[in-house]
């Protein structure tokens, strides 16, 4: 038995040297496609997506990948996307990058922070192409950065956990304390006070973007901690999932996880990609592309908070829908001065509203919030 | 009832091809998982086993991923012949790495002119060091306490994992990198001396398979290899001749963390150039497998760390190449070591059928 599999083996591998042969002839002569297009019908744009997690995580990477589908649907056969997942942070993403552009994209999409040294080099070498980075700050002639202001959803968020709560302590599970993340904790506390100012933050680490049981873990020990509301700015569905377990309340974070955990669910803040996707491939395809850096919120539609449970009172949705409004019209902030951090120092004086250069320094928590910021200092 | 039977004499020719046996059952499977997903098997093998060694880039880089390999093989393989489970060099690489990077932040802060190959030099000293330290740990409590190599070495992973994560995210984080966990990037003359003008493989692969010549010379030349060797197969024969378990304990580990550190100081002071808590990358796993691939040779060693580094890179080309799904790289090398482990197991025993008594 040993035998003949072996020989069928055998000729497999025969056969596969044979094919191989082939497919290394047909690929030698192909050039590099002419970037004067032919008139009748032009090479479609190859645009290449490059992912931090699998695309079944339900959470960060779904939600991007659901945007380049949207793209792709909107664009048709003007366009053909690829797409690597689960590429780590570290020097694999060069390689990548790289191979992503010798295989003929002009616009790459890295949609991780860790990705942006990568991003930074291989953009160096092909002035012809279009990077662009999400949640990065580094950017060059053919670099930019994208990201989503995700902190106005975690404030919306904030207002139906400050309602909903009966205990008075709502949970968060944090990645890494960077300024990002610490926005979302502040936006999602201050968003409860505004409604409850009795509400307190408690927050745990995982230290990772997806590690389903780490945050499951931290999401127990939250609601050991008498947490009833849970958040994460993790990209699964495990704090969810737990938090139904335990007949807790908590979100979905990324895109719409309401048919993970149909008890625990109160809403999701979803991030549509798909917007930003457009414009940026619209803006290569009619040579507008320019080097800035967007930032798109509630306003603009990026982030969206959506399918509120039913269950929630209409008091609060009204709550949710009027913060909403005042996002849009721009009257309503998440970071509104005064603001105090925790230990009573003001980071906002009265009457001044977060701005950009204020939100990528967020190095503390609000007053509301437990504990403080990890750092070695 | 399907009964396993020691053979007497378990063929030497087969022992040598059941890698390759293995390899191509993997290959089998694989090509079977490519026609179920609807992908051309032709196609989706090209693209694992050929496309990786296409070009020089192609080359170069499949060469960069296997360094890393072929060092922590090499030590695990002395480990395994003496019958040392050291599972956890992923933590000694990362405290190898964690040494070397502390050396390059040093040298970058204070601006120190250091000739690019006396840094490299230094680098892989203090990764050694490192990496030898981390493993000694576990030595000492085996040989001390009698606690299990196995559980000691794989809890130490996470350990130094946390011992990383606390470096970046605390005393060694860039002060000006708005509070993410890393460190400034190093200055240019840490990095490892490049070969090729314009591609990333670094002196770190010439050092892999210099080690792979003396790991060769050591195991089959020379008398402190055999030493070491003896105690795996036969305890009793070792102690009859006088060998110690002890000084067997203490080199193998010593000299597979010092390998695993020197893989982790190549992988930080090259390809990555800074500290970032995404250091660990699964080599020090991976190396397992390829140290049972490659028959725990050192040539074996070398070959299998650029099979599974194929592997590694044509899951990602296989993604934009034909939209496959990353975990496949995964599942290939988890069909290798099993169907390796299964062709062992029938050459050193055969299968009957018997009777229920």
């Amino acid at each position: 038995m040993n035998r003949r599999s072996s020989l069928k083996n055998l000729a497999l591998i025969a056969v596969l040297g044979a094919g191989t042969l082939l497919a290394c002839a047909k690929e030698e002569p192909k050039k590099p496609e002419a970037p004067v297009a032919a008139p009748a019908k032009p090479e479609p744009l190859k645009v290449a997506f490059v992912y931090v997690g699998p695309v079944g995580d339900a959470g960060w990477t779904f939600a991007h990948d659901l945007g380049r589908k949207y793209a792709e649907s909107k664009y048709g056969d003007r366009i053909k996307t690829t797409f690597v997942e689960k590429v780590p942070e570290g020097p694999d993403a060069e390689r990548v990058i790289r191979d992503l552009v010798a295989q003929g994209n002009k616009v790459i999409f890295a949609t991780s922070f860790g990705f942006g040294d990568s991003m930074e080099k291989v953009a160096k070498d092909f002035p012809d192409v279009y990077f662009e980075h999400a949640t990065g700050y580094k950017m060059a002639p053919n670099l930019r950065v994208y990201e989503g202001r995700f902190y106005e959803d975690a404030y919306l968020a904030g207002i139906v956990a400050g309602e909903m709560t009966k205990t008075n302590v709502i949970g968060f599970v944090g990645s890494f304390p960077i300024p990002e993340v610490l926005r979302n904790i502040n936006a999602f506390t201050l968003g409860a006070l505004s409604v409850n100012p009795k509400v307190k933050t408690k927050v745990v680490w995982v230290g990772s973007w997806f590690d389903p049981p780490k945050e499951a873990e931290a999401a127990q020990s939250l609601i050991n901690q008498k947490a009833d509301v849970l958040l994460q700015n993790t990209d699964s569905t495990a704090v969810l999932q737990t938090a139904e377990k335990n007949g807790k309340y908590a979100f979905g974070w990324d895109s719409d996880m309401s048919a993970f955990a149909p008890k625990a669910h109160l809403g999701s803040a979803r991030l549509n990609w798909g917007l930003y996707y457009d414009k940026a491939i619209g803006d290569v395809l009619n040579k507008t592309w320019k080097t800035e850096a967007t930032k798109w919120g509630v306003k603009e539609g990026l982030p969206e908070f959506v399918a509120l449970a039913t269950f929630i009172p209409d008091s609060t949705k009204k709550k949710v829908e009027d913060a909403k409004a005042g996002m849009k019209a721009g009257t309503v902030a998440a970071f509104q001065g005064p603001l105090l951090d925790n230990t009573g120092k003001e980071v906002l004086a009265k009457g001044v509203v977060g701005d950009d250069k204020w939100n990528g320094a967020v190095n503390f928590y609000v007053k509301g919030v437990e504990g403080k910021v990890p750092s070695g200092k | 009832m399907i009964v396993l039977e020691a053979r007497a004499a378990p063929s030497r020719w087969m022992s040598v091809l059941s890698p390759v046996i293995a390899l191509a059952i993997t290959i089998a499977v694989a090509a079977l998982l490519f026609a179920f997903l609807g992908k051309s098997p032709v196609e989706g093998l090209r693209i694992f086993l050929v496309e990786p060694f296409h070009g020089l880039r192609g080359l170069t880089e499949l060469g960069l991923k296997a360094t890393p390999l072929i060092l922590i093989s090499l030590g695990l393989s002395l480990c395994f012949r003496s019958n040392v489970w050291n599972i956890g060099a992923e933590g000694q690489y990362l405290v190898g790495g964690i040494a070397a990077g502390w050396l390059a932040l040093t040298v970058t802060e204070g601006q120190i002119a250091i000739p690019q190959w006396a840094f490299f030099f230094l680098a892989v000293v203090a990764g050694a060091i490192g990496g030898a330290i981390w493993a000694s740990i576990v030595a000492f409590l085996r040989d001390r306490f009698h606690a299990n190599e196995i559980l000691v070495s794989l809890m130490l992973v996470y350990v130094a994992n946390l011992l990383l994560s606390y470096l970046v995210f605390g005393p060694w984080k860039n002060p000006e990198g708005f509070n993410f966990p890393q460190t400034v990037n190093f200055a240019a003359n840490t990095d490892v001396p490049r070969l090729l003008r314009g591609m990333r493989l670094n002196a770190g692969f010439v050092l892999s398979l210099v080690t792979a010549v003396v790991a060769w010379f050591f195991m089959f030349r020379t008398l402190g290899g055999y030493k070491l060797q003896v105690g795996g197969p036969a305890p009793a024969a070792s102690r009859y001749a006088g060998f110690s378990a002890r000084s067997a304990l203490w080199s193998t580990l010593l000299i597979s963390g010092a390998l695993a550190g020197v893989a982790g100081a190549l992988e930080v002071t090259g390809p990555m150039g800074q500290l970032t808590p995404h250091v660990a990358s699964g080599y020090g796993f991976t190396a397992i497998i390829v140290a049972f691939v490659g028959r725990l040779h050192p040539i074996g060693c070398v070959l299998g760390s650029f099979v599974l580094s194929s592997f590694l890179i044509g899951g990602e080309l296989a993604q934009s190449r034909i939209g496959l799904p990353s975990a496949l790289s995964g599942v290939f090398q988890g069909v290798l070591l099993f169907s390796l482990l299964a062709c062992d197991t029938l050459i050193l025993s055969r299968v009957r059928w018997r009777r229920s008594a």
